[in-house]
């Protein structure tokens, strides 16, 4: 807990400073406690500090009276539609909650069947063969995307607050998002004139060719954990091939995306072209699905409810239906790899957005030669995560969405621990307020047990020991997902080996989450079907029409 | 694009306003200067504008009144020296520009687009002043369309993607598209700014540096752009701008052997000599050149549409243009009707001062090239071919010919065969579809052609048969950035604009891996 020294020596006493192993020490004198200066203790001693500022951050960062939060202006919550701001046609709103307090941040109109339907009727006739946005030259369209994104940017301040103070993440990150969502719309922009049909070497007397056509009305369901991300992830590519769109943010978090819809009107897209229904999944969710009206469904989410989402869309009008699911995605770290560097990007794969990631590298397979040591410094870094208020510039690491999901990760954690995972840091809620939980890393863990085969979306790290190659492909592979991989590995063969035969649609070699607006994203097997971003990306907004001319 | 834009009465007759013709005419009026201040008239290299190395410079004349505008500094061999230099600086591996991420060079071409925007009204008065295009076509056309094609390019820097090939054995390979290295661009004067950018965008957006070289009769606009260019922040060396003559200037870029690339547009016969002299040392070259282009007219035509068309496609630009529709075939059963009604049009043609807002003609570019034109109408009259109007100078300063119109044209003629680059106008006649398509294709060029027909069947039949690298049904002149442009036989080399022109500035690298196993 604390230490003295009494000598006249500056470098002896700087010495003793360095080197005694004590949370205070006392040069010259002995027990001066005062309230500026932090208190507290090293090894047994206990943990975190009083007193001082440091006292203070043991509290505030779960503290919902953040003055920053407070400062956050809401400036709509109403449904928009035809560019216009709408009551709920039941009269109901529901509460948005600060998942850093518990606390409601407002309440939000809740769209329902009969609020999509309206939706729905104003995104038709946006779509309407003579209706402006039909008849936009392709050049035209694109300034109108590079408009909105310029708009992002412009607010970029402003935004990143709001998302801060709905989903918990940390400003900084928030702002990487905006920017990122940004350049993502930008992107889809410039494909909008190079989207080109092929005409076709038919029989002589004809002339074949095919066009490039719009699907129609997009429903799109988007998740809470990258709300700006995903909106643009969707608004880009759809938006690009000229189609119409009625957006579902996830009612966690609706708060961004009710304000881009605001700029989506400053930008001067016409009205219907773009729609935002504030509800939840069984209600509004379940009425994009079922519509008949709606020609297409993109959904980003669970699995669970991406089976509903694609079950509906066929019994109803056999929607085009594109599925971003969940994961449980490995990270291989080879005997080879550099182990900071492996470690630092197994954390990354992980934590990142308090792990709140579809693609986190969630099963991460160490060599059994380093595995020791690679739990040793994951374990250092992990403990060094700083969890607490997302406005606070230090802050790594916020809190989970909401009770729901916090409750059920620690329910993971204890099923780990209860089937003999090896607990080796974190494991318990941080705080008292709000649903933060500490990073937890968890050694020892089988491929059997529950938290190496469900998606946790929690801050808990699984490490798994393998021997051979060979082994940890099939281990690898031994899943009903198959979103993301990662291989940490110097030897070039083996890399391109693991790029080859790893079951997922994104393989990072000596990177994780190496995602970009350039390059398609998107799973095999249950974790979805369809790519976004990319080239690949607008395949999903298309329909091909092929047209013959005979020549007579 | 450019039809969209300026066949004023083709729009009034039916054609529907398109949103961005629409946005043109509801903007407010540009201030026009009639002499606009010229202020950059050395080499820009480096990003930094530096005099000729011999000092020397050469005159720059307004071709509206013969005046010397501007001495600008005249490129020689050593400076092209510099320039290569510049630009191989930049592509050095590891350079800036080499690592500099792909979305980060389109954003320099937005940037530029956007600052090219900002001074429309000063570089539309430039390009007038220089070239003697009536500043509403400066202004409407050369600027906008200048625009556009920048921010085409800026769209693909991050998306040209190589492939990734189901080779057989144990191997894993692919390509890459690398930007072919420092490139060598020489453009005209008929479209200084427009042709400029057609040669930026494709070299940027391919992640190529380059050394252009502006036409000797104008070279103000490009100077200007030169300054833009940095501005924008472009790095050092990636564009390089020079002024100067062809043999001296043009031809030390041709010959340079640290020039991979050669990109030139202009004549046929300057276009031969580049190509043969690239040759030796194989050179990458793509050749934009001269046209002697067929404008076919059935009897079934909307003839409002073709008359008006027909006349634009030929005197547009005061006939200089590569792809003008120089060789009007029309069906008999309307020719009489259609040479008529074209002779009323072009007389109605307003010849004069290029910034008069109804000036649709402004003066050829030089006294040489009036003479020339002058010589062929001459030519036309002694063959028999019949001259229904023009055919005469205007004036006696500057060197503005007369729209002229000639009918009963024979394949023959020294004015159906070549390019006069002027205002005179071929009408032929023609009586069955076999026969035009046939005749047609007489020709060693095949830049263009265009068919004039109400009749699907016959539209894609004919458009098939044509031998040139654009057609257009029932319009002419469609310059959009997303349509490629280039020609058949001795019209040139390659494509420009489009996904297409990105092929001839890159390299298709493929690099195979032996590895342990393949599976599928």
């Amino acid at each position: 807990l604390a230490a003295g020294v009494i000598t006249k020596d500056l470098s002896r006493a700087l010495q003793f400073v360095e080197q005694l192993q004590a949370g205070s020490v006392w040069v010259n004198q002995y027990g001066a406690l005062q309230f500026q200066a932090p208190f507290g203790g090293f090894k047994e001693s206990g943990h975190g500090r009083e007193l001082g500022r440091y006292g203070l951050a043991e509290y505030y960062e779960m503290s919902s009276s953040d003055s920053q939060a407070r400062k956050v202006e809401i400036k709509y919550t109403q449904i928009f539609i035809n560019n216009e701001w709408h009551k709920a046609a039941n009269g109901k709103t529901f509460p948005v909650i600060n998942p850093s307090t518990g606390e409601e941040i407002c309440q939000v109109e809740e769209a329902t069947r009969v609020d999509v339907d309206k939706a729905v009727k104003a995104a038709r006739k946006a779509f309407d063969i003579e209706s402006p946005w039909r008849k936009y030259e392709p050049v035209a369209r694109a300034n109108l995307m590079r408009k909105f994104a310029t708009l992002l940017r412009r607010d970029v301040d402003y935004l990143s607050k709001l998302e801060t103070l709905n989903n918990g993440k940390s400003v900084e990150d928030s702002k990487g998002d905006i920017l990122a969502s940004a350049d993502c719309i930008d992107y889809y922009a410039g494909w909008v004139d190079k989207i080109t049909g092929e005409t076709i070497p038919g029989g002589c007397d004809q002339m074949i060719f095919t066009r490039h056509e719009p699907i129609g009305v997009c429903g799109q369901i988007i998740p809470w954990n990258y709300p700006i991300m995903m909106m643009a992830w969707k608004f880009g590519p759809a938006l690009a091939c000229g189609n119409v769109i009625v957006l579902k943010p996830a009612e966690q978090t609706p708060l961004t995306a009710l304000y881009c819809a605001s700029l989506i009107k400053e930008a001067g897209f016409p009205p219907g072209v773009v729609n935002v229904v504030p509800g939840d999944g069984p209600q509004c969710g379940n009425a994009i699905s079922v519509h008949e009206d709606i020609d297409k469904v993109a959904f980003t989410g669970s699995v669970e409810v991406g089976k509903k989402v694609q079950e509906a869309a066929a019994k109803s009008n056999l929607k085009r239906v594109s599925l971003e699911l969940g994961g449980k995605s490995p990270l291989i770290i080879c005997e080879d790899a550099d182990i900071d560097y492996a470690v630092s990007v197994a954390h990354r794969a992980i934590f990142t957005n308090a792990a709140q990631n579809c693609t986190a590298g969630s099963r991460t397979f160490v060599h059994s030669k380093i595995y020791d040591e690679f739990i040793a410094r994951s374990v250092e870094l992990a403990k060094k995560r700083v969890v607490g208020d997302p406005f606070d510039p230090d802050t790594e690491q916020g809190p989970q969405i909401n009770d729901s999901q916090f409750q059920k990760i620690l329910s993971y954690i204890e099923s780990a621990k209860k089937d003999g995972a090896k607990l080796e840091c974190g494991g318990e809620r941080a705080g008292n307020k709000g649903y933060f939980i500490k990073p937890t890393i968890f050694s020892g863990v089988k491929d059997n047990m529950k938290i190496a085969r469900e998606e946790i979306f929690g801050p808990v790290m699984s490490v798994l020991k393998f021997d051979s190659y060979e082994e940890v492909i099939k281990r690898a592979n031994g899943t009903s997902f198959g979103l993301g991989a990662g291989v940490i590995t110097k030897d070039l063969t083996r890399g391109l080996t693991f790029a080859q035969q790893l079951q997922a649609g994104s393989v990072w070699v000596n990177d994780y989450d190496a995602v970009c607006n350039q390059a398609p994203f998107g799973g095999f097997k249950q974790s979805g079907h369809g790519r976004e971003l990319g080239r690949y990306g607008l395949e999903a907004y298309y329909e091909v029409k092929t047209v013959v001319i005979k020549l007579v | 694009m450019f039809s969209k834009l300026l066949c004023r009465q083709v729009v009034n007759h039916g054609f529907r306003l398109t949103t961005r013709a629409a946005s043109a005419s509801t903007q407010k009026k540009p201030v026009v200067e009639r002499k606009p201040d010229v202020k950059y008239q050395k080499l820009f290299i480096n990003n930094e504008f530096v005099d000729s190395s011999n000092r020397s410079t050469f005159e720059v004349i307004n071709p509206a009144t013969g005046d010397v505008i501007a001495e600008v500094a005249d490129g020689s061999e050593k400076d092209v020296d510099k320039a290569v230099k510049a630009a191989k600086d930049a592509f050095r591996l590891g350079s800036e520009w080499r690592r500099m991420d792909p979305a980060a060079r389109g954003a320099l071409l937005y940037k530029l687009a956007d600052l090219i925007e900002r001074d429309r009204a000063y570089i539309a008065a430039l390009e007038t002043y220089n070239n003697g295009k009536p500043f509403k076509d400066s202004y409407n056309v050369d600027i906008p369309h200048s625009i556009a094609v920048l921010r085409y390019y800026a769209g693909w820097p991050d998306k040209m993607n190589g492939k990734v090939l189901p080779i057989s054995g144990d191997f894993f390979a692919y390509t890459r598209r690398e930007p072919i290295g420092i490139v060598g661009q020489i453009i005209p004067w008929n479209f200084p700014l427009i042709l400029l950018c057609w040669k930026i965008g494709p070299s940027v957006a391919t992640g190529c540096t380059t050394v252009i070289k502006l036409d000797e009769h104008t070279p103000l606009t490009g100077l200007y752009t030169a300054k833009l260019i940095a501005e924008a922040g472009f790095p050092p060396g990636v564009i390089n701008i020079l002024s100067g003559d062809g043999p001296h200037c043009g031809g030390s870029i041709v010959r340079h052997p640290d020039v991979a690339k050669v990109a030139f547009t202009g004549s046929t016969q300057v276009g031969k000599i580049i190509g043969a002299e690239a040759a030796k040392m194989v050179k990458r070259t793509t050749l934009e050149l001269g046209g002697k282009s067929p404008n076919i007219v059935f009897a079934d035509c909307d003839l409002d549409t073709a008359v008006e068309m027909s006349h634009f496609a030929l005197f547009f630009n005061q006939g200089q243009c590569c792809c003008a529709g120089s060789r009007t075939y029309v069906e008999e059963k309307i020719y009489d009707e259609f040479v008529q009604r074209s002779v009323e049009r072009t007389k109605q043609r307003k010849v004069g001062d290029p910034f008069d807002e109804s000036t649709e003609q402004g003066p050829q570019i030089s006294h040489e090239q009036m003479d020339k034109i002058l010589d062929l109408i001459d030519s036309g009259k002694r063959a028999g071919a019949k001259l229904l109007v023009g055919g005469e100078r205007v004036g006696d300063k500057g060197f503005f010919v007369q729209p002229t119109v000639f009918c009963d044209v024979n394949d023959d003629h020294r004015i159906a065969r070549e390019e006069i680059f002027g205002p005179v106008m071929q009408i032929l006649k023609f009586k069955t579809t076999d026969e035009v398509i046939e005749r047609a294709n007489d020709t060693d060029y095949g830049l263009a052609a265009s068919v004039f027909t109400k009749d699907l069947d016959k539209a894609i039949v004919v458009s098939n048969g044509l031998r040139a690298g654009s057609v257009w049904v029932n319009t002419y002149d469609n310059f959009d950035p997303v349509a490629p442009f280039g020609g058949f036989k001795q019209s040139g080399l390659g494509r420009e604009k489009s996904e297409y022109s990105l092929d001839s500035y890159t390299e298709t690298k493929c690099v195979t891996m032996k590895i342990s196993q393949r599976n599928s």
